[in-house]
């Protein structure tokens, strides 16, 4: 799998999040994805671009847009230095929220994903990333 | 800052969102809407969001909870001209905005409310029941 | 003396190419692949005589290493004619057999030169069946990938075809779904019936399973998605033509379709006209007139 393009985007306040909204849309333009699932990643990254600003204290984005073999990708990676995450399991439940939201977040995020993957450290901070596949 | 304006017509309360919604947007609009239906006692409350590209699990929050305030203000939510891929992607996301009336446009939207008012009009309005969810 | 295989390989395909050619190309015509008719003998010998050429120019630059630089002009080669025969319908010995037919003609000629030499034959054999088994790979993979391609793109096609929305009524829809649904087409089918309510303005959508095989929890759950997408965009769903096999192993499995269902796609449509405020009459006049 290869990177073929990589970007960072800060993640710090609320304006950023639209960015954040507005720049995955382009990139998934790119590469060539449908109009759902364009809204499927975008969603997925606003969900977590939230989680980043909201439990993490901000932090940033990395869109990348890789390939293996034919396929085309987009990867989107958060990251943030906050208190992390103790139970990832319970954090991933439907429904379950340490904020005010509907706690649909991260298990949401997963399900508009074709890949998940969430490392966090308590103390050190979190890092989630996730791929769309065209 | 930016408000997103609301259009009072009849008995209804019109909101057409066209703009990209940041957080702070969707909650003063969850704010003014609150007041004004408390200030014109409008019993219908109309959503449109065809131009919206996305709905995400806060701008969810706040369509579901603009629809639980005006209940209680006994005002009706309809929320019309959702896109396919944002229907699409709400459902897999595991939110089904539960206790919100739908429909496909400003036109079938308003034929709701209206339909509402008149009902309550011939007094029949009285054990209105919800047919909703 | 140890001699070098590719040394005796590379001489021998240089100094011998003439009847190296001769062979392969009575090797191809006896192999069959003329006699199915899908290439002129014309064609086949163009082709080997391109190949060979291309084969003693990589030899002298890439030496054995038919993945190096020096082969790619060879593998675009191999890879155009494998194209075309995964296109024309060969079958894949007749595909393989190309490259792995030159293989006799080439150890014919390593005994010819190398008689004398029984350690220059055997490395020269090894040499020449190393870098044929590798083109023929070669060779095998781009047609595997063609063969992909196509059905890959017949499956699209089929998920497009076989998933049409028609207007049964103004404002009522109905999907007639037939065959298995996997999640990728359920995908398109999902989204072409949201658009068709959004074009058509339909307030009522008929999605007809009685050509659905089966269905079990991922259909179901499919099916359900597709409606509670619809009631968010302000259109009601009605699900027909549930076989009785089907509704007893759905109970059976535990999967639970909470919609409103009909049993055949009639009994939805007088639903849905019923609802949008329609009613069917038969006028008797007409029917008493035409007896």
């Amino acid at each position: 799998m290869t990177v073929t393009k990589a970007e960072t985007l800060p993640v710090r306040s609320g304006d950023d999040v639209v960015r954040v909204r507005q720049r995955v849309r382009a990139l998934a333009i790119e590469i060539g994805l449908g109009l759902v699932d364009q809204t499927k990643i975008v969603t997925a990254a606003s969900e977590l671009a939230r989680n980043t600003l909201d439990y993490g204290g901000g932090g940033d984005m990395r869109a990348e847009i890789v390939q293996a073999g034919m396929r085309k990708g987009l990867r989107l990676t958060f990251e943030d230095q906050g208190p992390g995450i103790a139970d990832i399991d319970q954090a991933m439940t439907d429904h379950y929220t340490s904020g005010g939201g509907l706690g649909l977040g991260l298990g949401g995020a997963k399900r508009l994903s074709n890949e998940f993957h969430i490392e966090s450290t308590p103390g050190a901070g979190t890092r989630v990333t996730i791929a769309r596949w065209k | 800052m930016d408000r997103i304006p609301i259009l009072k017509l009849g008995g209804a309360l019109i909101v057409t969102i066209q703009v990209d919604m940041h957080d702070r947007l969707a909650l003063a609009l969850e704010e003014d809407l609150t007041a004004m239906i408390a200030r014109t006692g409008a019993r219908g409350v109309l959503l449109e969001i065809s131009a919206l590209e996305i709905v995400d699990s806060f701008i969810g929050r706040m369509l579901v909870s603009i629809a639980a305030v005006s209940r209680v203000l006994d005002a009706e939510t309809v929320v019309a001209g959702m896109r396919p891929a944002v229907a699409i992607t709400l459902v897999e996301l595991g939110l089904e905005l539960t206790g919100i009336k739908t429909a496909l446009n400003v036109e079938r939207g308003m034929a709701l409310i209206q339909a509402r008012l008149a009902e309550e009009e011939d007094g029949r309005g009285g054990d209105r029941d919800r047919h909703e969810g | 003396m140890t001699m070098d295989g590719t040394e005796v390989l590379k001489r021998t395909v240089t100094e011998d190419e003439a009847a190296i050619l001769v062979g392969w190309t009575a090797a191809l015509r006896d192999s069959g692949s003329l006699q199915s008719g899908r290439i002129r003998e014309a064609e086949l010998q163009t082709q080997a005589k391109a190949v060979l050429g291309q084969f003693r120019d990589a030899l002298a630059a890439g030496g054995l290493d038919a993945d190096s630089e020096g082969y790619a002009s060879l593998r675009e080669t191999l890879a155009d004619i494998s194209r075309s025969r995964a296109i024309q319908g060969f079958t894949p010995t007749d595909t393989a057999n190309f490259v792995f037919s030159l293989k006799e003609p080439v150890f014919e000629a390593l005994r010819r030169t190398s008689a004398a030499d029984a350690s220059a034959l055997a490395a020269g054999v090894w040499a020449g069946g190393k870098v044929l088994d590798r083109l023929g790979l070669h060779t095998m993979e781009v047609f595997l990938a063609s063969r992909e391609e196509v059905i890959g793109r017949q499956g699209q096609e089929i998920a497009e075809l076989s998933t049409p929305v028609v207007r049964l009524w103004d404002g009522i829809l109905a999907l007639p779904l037939i065959g298995t649904l996997d999640s990728a087409r359920t995908g398109v089918v999902m989204e072409n019936l949201l658009q068709a309510i959004v074009d058509e303005e339909a307030e009522i959508a008929i999605i007809d399973i009685t050509g659905v095989p089966t269905v079990d929890t991922l259909v179901a759950q499919h099916l359900l998605k597709t409606v509670a997408a619809a009631r968010l965009m302000g259109a009601d769903c009605i699900v027909s033509g549930i076989r009785p096999q089907i509704a007893q192993t759905m109970v059976h499995l535990g999967v639970e379709l909470n919609v409103v269902s009909k049993a055949t796609l009639a009994d939805a449509f007088a639903v849905a006209l019923k609802r949008t405020g329609r009613k069917v009459v038969r006028q008797q006049t007409s029917t008493e007139e035409r007896r």
